[in-house]
């Protein structure tokens, strides 16, 4: 199924990357190369086939509901592009 | 010394005959010379590595040294390792220092072993090539015009290039095996959830795997002896008993039943690539191999269901790059979307932005059902073709990939063209199974072939075992390029 235009400004909305006027022919073309390589797999029977998620059977492990992690903010913080007071700052949000 | 087996280079250790400080420096000073060339590190930090290497001699020293204590390693820049950047090939994290180690890191750390650098990889372990790295692209220590192959082409070339005796290496859909092949190394995909993910840069959750790349079966066996084992902190981590996957090299080969797919001798493989593979096949049935034609009939579907499915489990792990909390982010923004918008469009190059929007669209309102879940079907159908196989065999073999290294550039304008290379590893990863490759022989233009060794689960012992005995009648893995200066 061949994407438009309208479905890659959609997508690339959703998936949050700017994709500006000049890219999105090129990026649509590739786009459309790789679905064209994808649709072989559509055309076939699965019905009844469970999906498999997961190389093994396995079931997600709980554990006991007790704190184990410590405050380590100040560590991970040095990697982040700007903070104040132990926030993390970004462009206002609301209006 | 730079073509010793972690044995040796053991051996040597612990008999002091040399110490790991100029072990390291050794090897230090080989990666910066080399490394203008083969662009196999993105970062070295030789202060960090000679006081791991003088605390490895002083634990050697006091008798409390394992195997591996003071053994320089390098690491694919995935994984997170402490105090060192950790840039996983992308402008997106170019200045990430990780708080933390991941568990292979924890595990060589415990073991004594020196960090020797962080390699090169395709940006996010996306890629067969090493060509869509930030760092710029890794070259073929064999053929310096040709790819190393990827994502794990630094530490491939590093390997190859004796550069480093042993590195490591993760495989998504091939990242493993098919950089070890282009490069006439030995790397091995273990079985999924064999290897913690725990501080493994995330890809595709439900196929990657971490592993070991080295240059023979034994050096391969002792690094996952290492490697392997259960971590509370990775929910797909398996709890086994601990094994030595070094345990049965020795066994004879006699009876053991190696099933070849016809699909992976057909069209698309080529010639010189075809025989190397049919010697190895030949020399096998000499050592006692009994050799049986199998199918893989889905084999051709893996392709684009792993395009349906790894980009839709990337598109969700690559969401957390947003610029704010680390990584990157623009410089110029309007406001919050923009700044999203424009740290994603800037941060991740073209191959990465591809397939998280190959991966949107397939998981989104509409399409879920018609792609993702129908590959999901599709991926049981592909184990269940190896659940077969392996009826009739006890380790199915054939080319790694169909053909040798292609030049630099050769492929980077198309990208299904890239992907469709992929065709032998692919359906693996989506069966979580284990899978080796080895060195075999070389083709076209002197650029080196492997042999693929796919096992059922569990079952890296039993491959390493015919690895082990290949190796022990041929020198292919042995073969070491010209030094490139």
């Amino acid at each position: 199924m061949a994407l438009s235009v309208d479905d890659v400004r959609h997508i690339a909305a959703l998936a949050r990357i700017e994709v500006d006027a000049q890219e999105i022919a090129q990026v649509l073309h590739q786009l459309n190369d790789i679905f064209a390589l994808v649709e072989q797999m559509r055309a076939v029977d699965t019905s009844g086939i469970t999906p498999m998620a997961h190389a093994q059977d396995v079931v997600l492990r709980l554990r006991e509901d007790r704190v184990t992690e410590h405050d380590q903010r100040e560590l991970f913080q040095a990697n982040a592009p700007q903070v104040e007071d132990g926030l993390y700052l970004v462009p206002k949000v609301i209006e | 010394m730079i073509n010793a087996t972690l044995l040796e280079l053991s051996s040597a250790l612990q008999g002091k005959r040399v110490s790991s400080v100029e072990l390291t420096r050794m090897f230090v000073q080989r990666a910066q010379r080399t490394n203008d060339r083969l662009n196999a590190f993105i970062t070295l930090d030789p202060d960090k590595s000679l006081a791991q290497a003088a605390a490895a001699d002083a634990r050697i020293a006091s008798g409390e040294g394992t195997t591996l204590t003071g053994i320089p390693i390098a690491h694919k820049d995935i994984f997170c390792t402490r105090s060192w950047r950790t840039t996983c090939g992308s402008r997106m994290l170019a200045n990430f220092v990780a708080p933390y180690d991941a568990f292979v890191i924890e595990r060589f750390n415990a073991a004594g072993a020196v960090i020797l650098g962080k390699t090169n990889m395709d940006e996010f372990a996306m890629g067969s090539s090493n060509e869509s790295s930030f760092f710029g692209p890794v070259r073929n220590p064999w053929d310096l015009r040709a790819v190393s192959g990827g994502s794990s082409g630094g530490s491939a070339c590093a390997v190859a290039a004796r550069v480093s005796p042993a590195a490591t290496g993760t495989d998504t859909g091939g990242s493993i095996r098919q950089p070890a092949a282009l490069c006439g190394i030995s790397g091995l995909k273990p079985t999924y959830g064999v290897v913690s993910r725990y501080g493994m840069v995330a890809y595709a959750s439900s196929l990657d795997q971490g592993g070991p790349i080295a240059r023979s079966a034994g050096d391969l066996a002792l690094l996952l002896n290492v490697m392997a084992g259960f971590d509370a902190r990775d929910s797909t981590s398996l709890e086994r008993p601990s094994e030595d996957y070094g345990r049965d090299l020795e066994r004879p080969l006699k009876g053991l039943r190696l099933g070849l797919p016809r699909e992976y001798f057909s069209e698309g493989l080529d010639n010189d690539v075809a025989a190397a593979v049919q010697e190895a096949l030949a020399q096998l049935r000499k050592q006692g191999c009994e050799l049986v034609e199998i199918s893989l009939p889905k084999t051709k579907l893996a392709i684009p269901v792993y395009y349906v499915l790894a980009p839709a489990e990337a598109s969700s792990n690559l969401a957390r790059y947003d610029g704010v909390r680390y990584g990157y982010r623009a410089a110029e923004y309007s406001d919050l979307r923009d700044m999203y918008g424009k740290t994603r469009a800037q941060g991740f190059g073209a191959e990465v932005k591809r397939r998280i929007l190959v991966g949107t669209y397939v998981l989104s309102h509409g399409y879920y059902d018609a792609y993702y879940l129908q590959a999901q079907r599709l991926r049981r159908l592909i184990a269940e073709d190896f659940s077969r196989a392996f009826q009739q065999c006890d380790i199915i073999a054939g080319p790694t990939t169909p053909s040798v290294a292609f030049d630099l550039g050769e492929k980077s304008a198309d990208p299904v063209q890239m992907y469709l290379a992929d065709i032998y590893t692919i359906a693996v990863n989506l069966a979580g199974l284990p899978g080796l490759s080895i060195p075999c022989g070389f083709g076209a233009k002197g650029r080196p072939v492997g042999l693929q060794l796919i096992g059922n689960y569990f079952r890296e012992a039993q491959m390493l075992n015919v690895a082990h005995q290949y190796q022990r009648v041929t020198d292919w893995h042995q073969r070491m390029p010209a030094e490139p200066e």
